[in-house]
């Protein structure tokens, strides 16, 4: 999903809060816990966790302090899962409960195919809708080869209540200075990238 | 439905949905008694730093260890009693090298290896970390008081899989014959994700 969380590489932040205050919320181990009840209890998966916070709205997304979007993650899954209900919550509160955007369609793996170690890939064009664990900041380049990963479970079904196919991550190293040309501190940017976003350079 | 401009000035406050959930769950009979506290107080106990920081002081006083480390990690930590959970498949231990900084963000959420190098601290998760380190990972470094020297090479790793990392940093060399225990006072949680390097401590 081309959402805001899909920060690598946006401009126009400042200073890193290297040295926050101490703060003490009580809600926010209150959200925690009541997110980690929810995966203990196999009402939902981590995909589908990281995807419903990436389905808030714009707005309330950037503005959210961490712990909102796991409360917000929480309550649209649960609601959205027919534990509770989007009426009972606002019920119990002054003001709105706002919740997750609805979820859209997930996909499949594409067609196997193995990359090695060493090898020159090319991270597909593509642009997916749903939960996708590829930050736009790679679509279409290319990096080599330097690891590879026990199979996985594919993120962009398993976001989506789908039969879920394990596949391999490659890490992928890419130059900064070709994700970004003339626009970059020079490095070394490693990507776990899943097998089906990746095409061979022929 | 809600438009984006009002949003704000119409939700409740996050203290007052946190609690309407939690008392949602509870007239369904979902939230056993006692489970927040002491699924808090197990987090704040057990997914510590100074997991991470004992594995780095025995991988820095073990040879044998820090080679089975490097290649497996989540098997070698739990050698020392530190489990993962089933859904950070693998641990992968990046070494530093005098030459070489590594440096772990996610940039598309906050995924961490936390029950080996504790909870990911607020700038870790913050959108400012996430947006720059991997387009100004030299000029963020420098701000967070970690100023390299040119010649390093510096490798990012975004975790955007189920892969979990950890740094490995360069012992310090006023450490060399120290024990394990004492090491293990020094290593720090910047230091386990890439933000600062020890290499001065102890002199």
């Amino acid at each position: 999903m081309d959402g805001m969380h899909d920060l690598g590489g946006k401009q126009g932040f400042g200073k890193i809060n290297y040295h926050p205050a101490p703060h003490a919320e009580t809600w926010e181990p209150l959200a925690r816990a009541l997110s980690a009840l929810a995966v203990k209890n196999h009402i939902y998966n981590m995909d589908e966790y990281r995807h419903a916070i990436e389905r808030m709205a714009p707005v309330h997304y950037l503005s959210a302090p961490y712990y909102e979007r796991v409360l917000t993650a929480a309550a649209t899954l649960y609601v959205e899962k027919g534990i509770v209900t989007a009426k009972e919550l606002a019920d119990r509160v002054e003001g709105t409960f706002p919740l997750s955007k609805p979820i859209g369609p997930g996909r499949q793996n594409a067609p196997a195919q193995t990359f090695v170690i060493g090898e020159t890939v090319r991270v597909k064009n593509e642009f997916v809708s749903g939960h996708v664990r590829m930050p736009g900041y790679i679509r279409g380049k290319q990096g080599v080869v330097v690891g590879k990963s026990p199979p996985y479970p594919f993120p962009d079904a398993a976001a989506h209540n789908m039969q879920v196919t394990e596949e391999p991550t490659y890490d992928v190293r890419f130059r900064s200075t070709e994700l970004w040309p003339d626009s970059a501190d020079e490095a070394f940017i490693h990507v776990g990238v899943f097998q089906s976003y990746l095409e061979k350079i022929t | 439905m809600t438009d984006s401009h009002t949003m704000a000035d119409q939700s409740a406050s996050a203290m007052q949905r946190a609690k309407a959930l939690e008392a949602a769950l509870t007239a369904h009979g979902l939230l056993p008694d006692g489970f927040v506290d002491e699924f808090n107080t197990h987090a704040e106990e057990q997914w510590v730093t100074r997991n991470g920081a004992q594995v780095v002081a025995r991988a820095w006083t073990d040879d044998a260890f820090r080679e089975r480390l490097l290649k497996d990690g989540k098997s070698a930590v739990a050698e020392l009693g530190f489990g993962m959970p089933e859904h950070h498949r693998h641990l992968v231990v990046l070494e530093n090298t005098p030459d070489i900084h590594n440096l772990i963000v996610c940039t598309l959420c906050s995924c961490t290896a936390y029950t080996i190098i504790g909870a990911a601290p607020d700038w870790y998760k913050d959108l400012e970390y996430r947006a720059r380190v991997v387009r100004e990972s030299r000029t963020a470094l420098k701000e967070m008081g970690l100023d390299l020297p040119a010649s390093t090479e510096i490798r990012v790793w975004d975790t955007t899989a189920d892969t979990r990392y950890m740094v490995l940093p360069v012992q310090p060399a006023a450490t060399l014959d120290w024990p394990a225990e004492k090491l293990a006072d020094i290593v720090t949680q910047e230091a386990l994700i890439g933000t600062a390097r020890l290499d001065t401590v102890g002199g």
